[in-house]
Parts: structure tokens; sequence; C-alpha cells
């Protein structure tokens, strides 16, 4: 079992290495000069090429990634003497259009974004789980029939429609929930606006991903429910309710954290639209924008980032699925 | 003897979107305490519905039943088809236990063994969880699985197919149940463990003294374990009788037919087969009178129109071997004896 | 039958790898571990054996569907171990196989006339009469309507399935089949047509037979010899007659023993040898005598030395202590 996840892991290390060896790539042969980039309107040669040597640009591409690497764990210092700044450990790069360290931009961005995933992912869970189960025990029933029009609204209204609807009637018209106007709070600081602040971005995301996990619930029940062992179950005189919830659940449960797992990977800087409406600055937003302007180090820290959440989504994934599934050796 | 299960007139149709499917149509046998009961057939006779009938096991609402199906249950009896479902469940696996074909797909792949066992017991004794575990290890132990404490601890998967089996064996044994049936027990093993199985719960068998309801389609297992036979086609017994009768004296020309088609080890060497002709019919058009008649070589001996357009009644010179054929009972004797002696 | 040997199979051995995560050590499931036979023109040889013994994958390396590890198949008097793909295909219009499950064996999209007719299509031989009609000839022969020619697999019961794969076997009239326990998955009724079809066409066309089965009752009416193995190896092999007869080896006499037969007084009477245990595990097989750990009657020299397979009677038997 240590073996299993030590071996995953140090494979998990390799590949983000390799993606950020890529990334770095990638980005090195633009055709832009990074260092241009640096400096807005009224720039002068002085200034690109000032900046050029301070950020490392001037330096070969290897010496440029190992620099990115080792900052990651010391810190990086750009410049010298009285113009010098630094960024500390772990540094992911310097951002000259919003002149601060990328580690920063990445820790204002990464709770919001954290937060949004978490709650929608609890919230789409349970209500995604509920309704497929309920929609396979009264197959063709009208509770089947009310999740199938979930399913239906759910998997084609884009998540643009539903937020938007949420925000003109929930927020504007019938002011259930106030505009998030001030901004990010903690839950740890104040649980109610905390709560205030993201249950619509929750609802929105949770909408329609729980669409799609009320039809895979409800096809994984439906297909566990004839399997044999479930026979056997009702065989030995267990009660139905405890056919469904236990021996079927349970069952079913496996193959669902796994795709839970790896869409949860795919909202860490991949929610835009939510982010967008709602006006969240989170991870996606910071891409967004980074993106738009030619941010290139933040793109390059948001593009690691994303790619190791995958990595790791999938070895807590693959992780969970041999606790879950006893016939996964380890 | 204690009479444990008696089936009268058991009809279970199921409506399918190409027609009603008649599966189990008329049947009538019973089970007493310490005899084990055959019930013999092709696929689609209708041998498994049957079992299932008796454990309430259908999907709801997917299966149209009518007759009566009678269970020794806590010093009375329950009628399966008109009790509620409450009633049928605390008959399951306590008053009647079932064990399946397949061992492997049989057994929960993600619960240990032992709180499997324990399940079956702590539904009807709920509460008792040591004595539950401890009754485990000691099914587990009677089944001949070494090592029970430790073996419970374990998954289906570690287990090979004849210890899953066992296991299925020992979860039915959990509550002492007085009946058992068993649904093609050995058909997914090896013949080597299957003669270890069959010994086992013949053995089971004799200790707690239990009726079984055999459903298999192996003309061997038969003969092997059963006293009494029910011969099933296209949904209904063609023939009943003790096993002796069954395959010595058949009446009904399908069950002649599985006797001469069947191949035997024999010490004469090997003989073509003898194959009976054509194809079961669908269950959605059976035919109105005998539904083995297009397949008879024994219509010749009948008033053919008889067989064509009705349903032969179950009838026989004595109540203990009946079948379900228009056949004159001279002529058939005389052809039949003919035919057995091809058999041997 | 004549006394030609079409088929010679020396030491064959298909060992497939197998990887464990755990010690990450490589091993490998010995599925067949050293068999040799020959087979004569016209000749059916029975493979029998339980789940696991290889008697499947021992079919299919000798077809070359998947390939030998070590050993040696002559077909014809030409080596065909190191064979390539495309020098086979010529060689596959004389060796077939018929399957086990006749509900996925046969693509469902098809119509039975081009399944049928998929062997001159890929061989490129143009029947006289032409292909629907060599076809319709051929699904005549099998005991089909020629008339559903263009019907679908899902239109035809079980056994009807098994004579579609039948008669697209024997359709470029090859010289050797594998029959790959063709009967198992039907009825005893429709079990017994299909043999007797098998053993017709047989007869009328010569070929040979490796009928793969774990039925020994159906194994005895169909073959003129018989192999039986056990964990990748042949523990005997001899004429069907004296096999069942005057088995020597504790296992086939042991298998012999646990088919039930239709018999109630003689079964209810018998003496029954009742092996314990399970099949061992073909990745780590008993050193010795593949046979010693479920054998009554084993000796020291059993676990220590591998029985080689000598002439005893009319049966070659593999056993340190034959009965």
């Amino acid at each position: 079992m240590y073996r299993f996840i030590g071996r995953r892991f140090f494979f998990a290390v390799l590949t983000i290495l390799a993606v950020s060896a890529v990334v770095f790539a990638i980005f090195s042969v633009l055709p832009f000069d990074p260092a241009a980039l640096t400096c807005g309107q009224r720039c002068t040669p002085q200034i690109i090429e000032g900046n050029r040597i301070k950020l490392g640009f001037d330096k070969p591409i290897y010496e440029q990634y190992w620099l990115f690497l080792s900052g990651i764990f010391v810190g990086r210092t750009y410049g010298s003497g009285q113009a010098a700044f630094s960024c500390p450990a772990p540094a992911f790069g310097y951002s000259f259009n919003e002149n601060a360290c990328v580690t920063e931009m990445i820790k204002e961005s990464l709770p919001v974004t954290l937060n949004l995933a978490i709650g929608a992912l609890v919230l789409w869970l349970f209500i995604g789980i509920s309704l497929g189960v309920l929609a396979a025990k009264f197959k063709n029933r009208w509770p089947d029939t009310t999740g199938s029009v979930f399913v239906l609204l759910g998997t084609s209204l884009p998540t643009f429609v539903t937020g938007l609807a949420l925000l003109i009637w929930i927020s504007i018209k019938w002011k259930i929930v106030p505009m998030s106007l001030d901004g990010y709070v903690s839950v740890l600081d104040s649980p109610g606006r905390w709560f205030m602040y993201f249950i619509l971005p929750w609802i929105t995301l949770a909408i329609a991903y729980a669409a799609l996990y009320t039809r895979f619930t409800r096809a994984a029940v439906l297909d566990t429910l004839g399997e044999d062992y479930i026979r056997t179950a009702r065989a030995k005189g267990v009660k139905e309710r405890t056919v469904l919830f236990k021996h079927t659940l349970r069952a079913v449960l496996a193959p669902i954290i796994t795709l839970a797992g790896l869409d949860f990977a795919g909202l860490i800087g991949g929610a835009i639209i939510t982010e967008t409406i709602f006006n969240l600055p989170g991870l996606a937003r910071l891409t967004l924008r980074s993106v738009y302007e030619f941010d290139l180090p933040v793109v390059l820290a948001t593009t690691i980032l994303a790619a190791v959440v995958v990595i790791v989504m999938n070895l807590i994934v693959d992780m969970l699925y041999a606790v879950l599934d006893p016939r996964v050796r380890m | 003897m204690t009479e444990l299960l008696r089936i009268s007139d058991l009809h279970v149709a199921f409506p399918t979107d190409d027609g009603l499917v008649r599966a189990v149509d008329g049947v009538s046998l019973s089970v007493s305490q310490g005899e084990t009961v055959a019930i013999v057939g092709e696929s689609g006779s209708g041998k498994t519905v049957t079992s299932l009938s008796v454990m309430g096991l259908h999907k709801k609402g997917s299966a149209q039943m009518s007759g009566s199906i009678s269970i020794a249950h806590d010093g009375g009896f329950l009628d399966v088809i008109s009790a509620g479902e409450e009633e049928i469940r605390s008959m399951r696996g306590r008053s009647v236990a079932m064990i399946f074909q397949d061992p492997m797909s049989a057994l929960h792949p993600y619960y240990k063994i032992g709180d499997q066992l324990a399940e079956a017991y702590l539904v009807h004794n709920p509460g008792k969880k040591k004595e539950a575990i401890s009754r485990a290890i000691e099914m587990l132990d009677l089944v001949g699985i070494s090592e029970p404490a430790q073996r419970a601890k374990e998954f289906p998967h570690q287990f090979s197919g004849g210890m899953r089996q066992r296991v299925m064996i020992a979860m039915a044994l959990m509550n002492s149940p007085k009946m058992l049936i068993a649904d093609e027990p050995t058909t997914a093993l090896d013949v080597t463990v299957q003669a270890q199985i069959l010994t086992l719960l013949a053995s089971l068998q004799k200790e707690f003294n239990m009726g079984i309801l055999l459903i298999t389609h192996d003309l061997g297992v038969v003969a092997q374990v059963s006293e009494k036979v029910n011969v099933m086609y296209a949904g209904r017994i063609v023939e009943q009788g003790g096993v002796d009768d069954i395959f010595y004296n058949p009446m009904h020309p399908y069950n002649l037919g599985l006797l001469k088609s069947v191949p035997r080890i024999s010490a004469t060497g090997s003989e073509r087969l003898k194959a009976i002709p054509g194809q079961p019919p669908s269950l959605i058009s059976l035919p109105a009178g005998c539904a083995f008649a297009p397949r008879c070589e024994y219509i010749k001996f009948t008033d053919g129109n008889a067989c064509a357009t009705l349903m032969p009644e179950l009838a026989g010179t004595s109540a203990s071997h009946t079948s379900r054929c228009h056949i004159d009972e001279s002529k058939r004797q005389a052809s039949f004896a003919q035919a057995m002696k091809e058999v041997r | 039958m004549s006394s030609e040997t079409i088929l010679s199979i020396t030491d064959l051995i298909k060992h497939f790898p197998v990887k464990k995560s755990r010690d990450r050590k490589k091993s490998v499931v010995k599925a067949v571990d050293g068999i040799s036979f020959d087979l004569r023109a016209g000749e059916t040889l029975g493979l029998v054996g339980e789940s696991g013994c290889g008697k499947t994958t021992a079919g299919r390396t000798i077809l070359k569907l998947t390939e030998p590890t070590s050993g040696k198949i002559v077909f014809e008097g030409q080596d065909i171990t190191k064979f390539k793909h495309h020098k086979m295909t010529s060689i596959r219009a004389q060796m077939q196989i018929i399957f086990q499950d006749p509900y996925s064996a046969l693509n469902p999209r098809q119509t039975i006339g081009k399944i049928i007719s998929a062997p001159f299509e890929i061989q490129k031989v143009e029947p006289a009469g032409g292909v629907k009609n060599a076809v319709q000839t051929l699904m005549e022969r099998v005991g089909l309507n020629p008339e559903h020619y263009n019907r679908y697999p899902h239109e035809f019961s079980g056994g009807q399935r098994q004579r579609i794969g039948i008669a697209r076997a024997v359709a470029l009239k090859p010289r050797f089949i594998v029959a790959d326990e063709p009967v198992s998955a039907l009825d005893v009724s429709i079990q017994a047509q299909v043999i007797n079809l098998l053993d017709d066409l047989q007869r009328e066309d010569g070929i040979s037979i490796l009928f793969i089965a774990h039925d020994l009752s159906v194994v005895q009416h169909i073959s003129d010899r018989v192999a039986v193995m056990y964990l990748g190896k042949v523990m005997e092999i001899g004429p069907t007659a004296d096999l069942y007869q005057q088995s020597h080896h504790p296992y086939t006499k042991a298998l012999l023993s646990a088919v039930p037969q239709p018999d109630p007084r003689s079964e209810k009477s018998r003496e029954r040898i009742i092996l314990s245990g399970d099949l061992p595990s073909p990745i780590n097989p008993p050193s010795g005598c593949v046979f010693n750990t479920r054998c009554w009657k084993v000796q020291d020299k059993c676990r220590t030395e591998v029985p080689q397979l000598v002439q005893l009677g009319a049966t070659q038997v593999a056993c340190h202590f034959p009965e």
C-alpha cells in the first residue's frame, strides 16, 4: 500500500516536472518578446533591456527553467542593488502587469476558487446522487420522469443562462441574496456572509453537474440492481431499503467518486463563466485576465497549477478507489 | 414427513413489448422434509422462474402470478403470492434459503465474506452482532473452509469458484432453514469441484433434515441426488415422478428424447446420439395443444388432432408417476420399452 | 481415417507474462507447458480438462491465433511455428475454428449469407456456381433453411447459430478444425443435434478435429483419441475406448468418476473419487508432478520429479505411480 502510494507519488512529481517543462518550452517559443510585454505604452528600449536582465530573459532557456524551478523552493530575487525586489518561496514568477509576485496573486484567488469548487461539489453530489437513486427506484414513475426533465434542463442550459437567471431573479428582483459587492470573505470570519457570497455560484455550477450525476447515478443503480449479488441480498431477507442504500449504493460509489474527482479538478481554473458572472476573483478569472494581457508569468503559473491539480486529484481518486474496491490490488 | 412447500397451479407470465411471455403455466409440486425434489429442463423451460417465484424474487410489477405457493413458515403456512412484502421478507433466508448458479457474481464484491454471512443472520435477529459473527465462522467451518475465522475477513475475489459456492451454502445455512432452493448450484463449476459440492449438500441435508428443491439442466446431477423429479418443457411440467420412474420408465416423449440424446460415458463406446429434432417453441406464441407436439415422433400413435389442439392433463397409472401426453398407454409401453433398450 | 499425419505438435509451450504490482517481479502464467501429440487425417482428438487447464490456449496456439512461446507446430509437413501473418493467410483456409459461444462469435450487423461467405472473400476464392449458391448449399448441409440467407444472427436460436459457425468453418473444406467447446452453451437436445452434425461433416469431408471440451461424456462420443490436460500438461493420452475403460492416471480416474451419469441406480451405489482442494495457480504450479497437491497416491518422488509421458497398455501416461 505505502509502496504503491510512494511509487504513484514519484510518478506524479515526474509528470508535473514534464508538464512544467513543456509549458515553459511552449511559452519560450511564442513569437513575443517577453521583455517587451513587461512594459506598457510608454516604453523605451532601455526599460525593455533593463527588465529583460531583471527577469532573466537574457539567459538561455534551460537556465531560465532552472531559475523558475529553484524559485519555487528558495524564492527569487529580481534585479540587483537598490532596484532589486524579491518574491519569497514558493515563487512562480513576477507579473509586471500587476507589479506583484505571481504567488501572491494565486494566493488571493485560489481560496475563492476552492470555496466555489468544494461547495459546488458537495451540492451537486448530494442532488445528483439523491435524484439518481430516486429515479432508479421509481423507474418510469413520476420521480423518474421529473428527474429526466431536470437532467434535460440541467444538461442543455448553459451556465451563463442559469447563472444570469439566478442573479437577476434571486438577487436583483427578489433581493433574497444580496449582490456580492464587498468581495470574498472567509468562512471563518463571517459564515453568514460567506454563504451568501457563494450560494448562487454554487447553485449555478451544481445544476449543470448534478444533472450529469443524476443520469450517471440512475444508470449505475439500475445496472447494479440487476446484479446477482443484489438478488442474493434479497434472498437473505434484507429489507428493500437496505438493498438500495447499502448494497447498491456501495457498489455505485466507486465510479461516482472517480468521476467527481476529475470534474472537481476541471473546476480549478475552469469555472470561467461562473466566476465572471458572479464577479468572483478566482483562478479562472485570473487566468483569463492574464491571457488577455499577455501576462505570461501568470499564465505559466496557472497552467502548471491546473496540471498539478489534475494529477493530484487523479492520485487521490486512485487511492480512494483502492479503498472502496477491495479487488483493486495495490 | 412434513410438507415444506406446496406449489399449486402456478402461472407466471411477463408482459413484454412482443407479447405476453408465459414462462410458467400450471405448475404443481411439493417438497417435504429431508427429500430432494428436482426440476429439470432446458433453458426457457420455466424452471428458474418457478424457483424465483417461491422466493418472491420477481421484479415488482414485472410478473403476473396466479395459483398458490405455500411455504411452511413460523409454524404455519405462508402463501407467497398473496402475502405482503414484509411477510415474504421474514420468510426469505429463514424458512427457505436459496443458492444460485454463479457463485462468482452472487456475492457482493465489496463486502467481507464474514459480514455477508453475518448479515443473513442479522436481518432476522437484529442487534445480535456477536452471535452472527460466531455463527458465520461456525458455518464456514461446517462447509469445509479451513481457518474460517481468518477467511471470514477476506473478500469474495480471494476465493476460488468452488470455495465461493461453499460460502453461498454457508450463508444459506445461517438461519437453519428447513428448506433450500438450489438453482443450478454446480453448473458453473468444474466436475471435480461439482462432485465436492454435491457431496457436501447431501451430507448437510442429512444433518439438518432439509428439503431441497434442485433446479438443474443436468440429468446426471438429478440422477445422483434427487428422489423426485419434475421434467419441465415450455413452462409446463410434462412428467412428474420418482427418480427411477423418470430415468427407467419414461412416460413422456420429451423425457424419453432427453434420455436418448444425453451423451453417457459408456463401456460400449461411442454410439451416435439420438437428437430431438427441431427447437423449443417461443413462449410468446405457444401452440394451443401440447407444446412438444411439433417435435414429437410419437404423434403417430395418437390422435394427432388432439395433440395440436388440446393440452393434455397430468395423468398416469399411479398418482406418483404422471405425464402430460395423449398417447395410448398400451402403445406407449410397447414403443417406449423398445426405445429404452437403445438407451442402455 | 488414414494413417497420414496432418498435424504434429512437439513440446508446445505458451506462457503469458503477468505483472504483479506488489513485488514487481515478472511472472508467467504457464497456460500450456510442453504438450506433444500428432493428429491423423480424418481423426478427432478430444482435449479435455477443467477450466484453467490450458486446453483453449492450446487450441488457439496451434492455430497461431496467439504466438507460441516455444515448441514446434508442423501442419501438413510444413513447420508453421515461425510463420508470420501473411504466410499464415494461405494456410488459414486449411485450419478453421468453431467457438464456444454462438452468441458473441457472430457479427450481429452482418447477414448470415455475409458471415458464411466471409472465408471465400478473405481467401479470394470464387466457388463454382457463385458465392451465394455455395453458401446456400452449405446452409442446407448444416441444416439451416437456405432461404434465411439474408437474416441476421439475432433471428436464430443458439443451436442454429452454432450451425452458422460450423458452416463458416467448413466453407473452404479445411483439413483441420479446432472446435473449442462447441456445444457447452447448448441445451441437451440441441447439443446432440450439433454433435451429430459435426460427426457427419467430418465423415463426409475427412476433416481432422481437435475437439476441446470439459464434458467427458460429449468427448467420448465424438473422439477417436482423447488427451487429458491438467495445469498446462497432458496427463494421459490414448484411444478413447481404452482411456475410458482402463485409464491409468489418477487424475483421469478422478475426472471420470466425478461425472454424474443419468442413471440413478448406479449413481447411488458407485464409489466416487472426490478430489480435495482446488486447481493450483498456473502462475506457480506445484513442482514435480503438477497433480501432486490433489492426488491420493502422492509420494515424495511426485513432489520433485516431473513424470514423462510413457506408454502403458494402450495409453500414454505421465505418472510415477499409474494405476
